[in-house]
């Protein structure tokens, strides 16, 4: 395996360049390894339960975890705090956290990041954990990255007509009630149950608590057999096409917009639109 | 494509006053870098640790706590051994004058007090990462 200093160094030109991160990726030969996604609204607790997890995985296996925060809009700036909540992973020899910046994706992920993880992946990192930004309602790239979804969830967050709408309800494979000390969590848990049977699909729904361990070693069982039922399929294998395909198509828009950016032809568009709007306004009024 | 500051802010050892640290990292963030805050009482392993898996290409550190010298002392060395010597790193908090100099003797780029502007430090960490 190369070097941690390595890892970290290739990420940042990975980072850089999704046309030259391409290149670096497949000097390394394929290799198998799971993709599990984190996501749920902000403050969930995805950062502590990411944290939990890979310190429990990292007793058996290489773990990575690359954790998401959201890049301004407006300065291009981020402040990137998912570390504070991961002190047992970072203390740990075989964990490797890489902090990640949004960078103007809109999915709840970041733009080198299907690369990052092919890379990681490919160096020797069994299971690599990704948490997204705090998402919404429709942040659901993730699904195109990982091979399994964990949505978590606080209670506090709505009432049962937000289990009804489309976005990030429909994306989880385990759905993961999370601070279950808290008032309405077990209201939480029905209407999540009795929405997933309304639909007719079949999902896993647990209840935790990630600050103080409660059920999180169901959780580890219960990813743990999901990826045994990936593994003894062509899952894994058509999950990594899919990624890969996901990865171009990324790609393929970010230079498409960087190149936009550059001719200023956007530009130039939307204000002859824009003007145009305004004369014929102008001219109503008058 | 983009070439964005990365800077850890991190506070080694036992105080508790995040206050100057977080403002130090808003200001960095709302100059455009991507700032990883690390949290409260990190061992100089730890931010070590964190600055080279993030490959950042600063480090700030602020202590209030008077443990400066010894804990500038044990990161730059930790530095050294895991090969990321070559990364600048500033400091701020309470710092007397007369450590301001042993600091930079250490090897510690610049010091902060009190009163400096953030729009000074923000200046100093674009210079040093040039």
């Amino acid at each position: 395996m190369i070097s941690e200093r390595e890892v970290a160094k290739t990420l940042t030109l990975i980072e850089r360049d999704p046309l030259k991160a391409k290149e670096i990726v497949s000097k390394y030969p394929e290799r198998d390894y799971f993709v599990v996604g984190i996501t749920g609204s902000p403050g969930s607790g995805k950062s502590t339960m990411t944290d939990k997890l890979a310190e429990m995985f990292a007793a058996e296996k290489d773990v990575a975890i690359i954790a998401v925060d959201p890049t301004s809009a407006f300065t291009g700036g981020a402040f990137l705090g998912d570390r504070i909540r991961m002190r047992r992973s970072s203390r740990r020899k075989n964990i490797f956290i890489r902090s990640m910046a949004s960078r103007g994706a809109v999915g709840g992920l970041s733009p080198g990041i299907y690369d990052a993880v092919e890379f990681l992946g490919r160096v020797g990192y069994d299971i690599i954990f990704v948490e997204t930004v705090g998402v919404g309602q429709s942040e659901t790239d993730v699904v195109n990255l990982a091979d399994l979804v964990l949505l978590i969830l606080a209670p506090g967050s709505g009432d049962d007509v937000q289990m009804l709408k489309a976005g990030i309800m429909e994306i989880g494979d385990i759905y993961v009630v999370n601070k279950q000390d808290l008032d309405g969590s077990q209201k939480l848990l029905a209407n999540i149950e009795a929405t997933l049977k309304l639909s007719g699909i079949h999902r896993d729904v647990i209840s935790t608590n990630s600050v103080t361990g409660e059920n999180i070693d169901n959780l580890k069982k219960l990813i743990q057999s999901h990826l045994t039922v990936l593994s003894q399929t062509e899952k894994l294998k058509k999950n990594r096409k899919d990624r890969y395909r996901f990865n171009l198509l990324n790609t393929l828009f970010s230079i498409i917009r960087t190149r936009y950016k550059k001719t200023e032809d956007l530009e130039k568009i939307i204000s002859f639109y824009a003007n145009k709007e305004e004369e014929d306004n102008g001219s109503k009024e008058n | 494509m983009e070439n964005k500051i990365k800077v850890l802010v991190g506070k080694p050892g036992l105080d508790g006053h995040d206050r100057g640290a977080k403002i130090v990292a808003m200001a960095l963030r709302d100059a455009g870098m991507e700032v990883i805050y690390t949290g409260l009482r990190q061992s100089p392993e730890e931010i070590v640790k964190a600055a080279s898996q993030e490959n950042v290409d600063i480090i700030g550190l602020s202590i209030l706590s008077g443990a400066h010298l010894k804990l500038c002392e044990r990161i730059k060395k930790l530095m050294k051994e895991s090969d990321i010597e070559d990364i600048p790193v500033f400091v701020g908090g309470i710092i007397p004058a007369k450590d301001v100099k042993k600091l930079k003797e250490m090897g510690i780029n610049d010091v902060f007090g009190p009163g400096v502007p953030l729009k000074e430090i923000v200046q100093k960490v674009k210079e040093a990462v040039k």
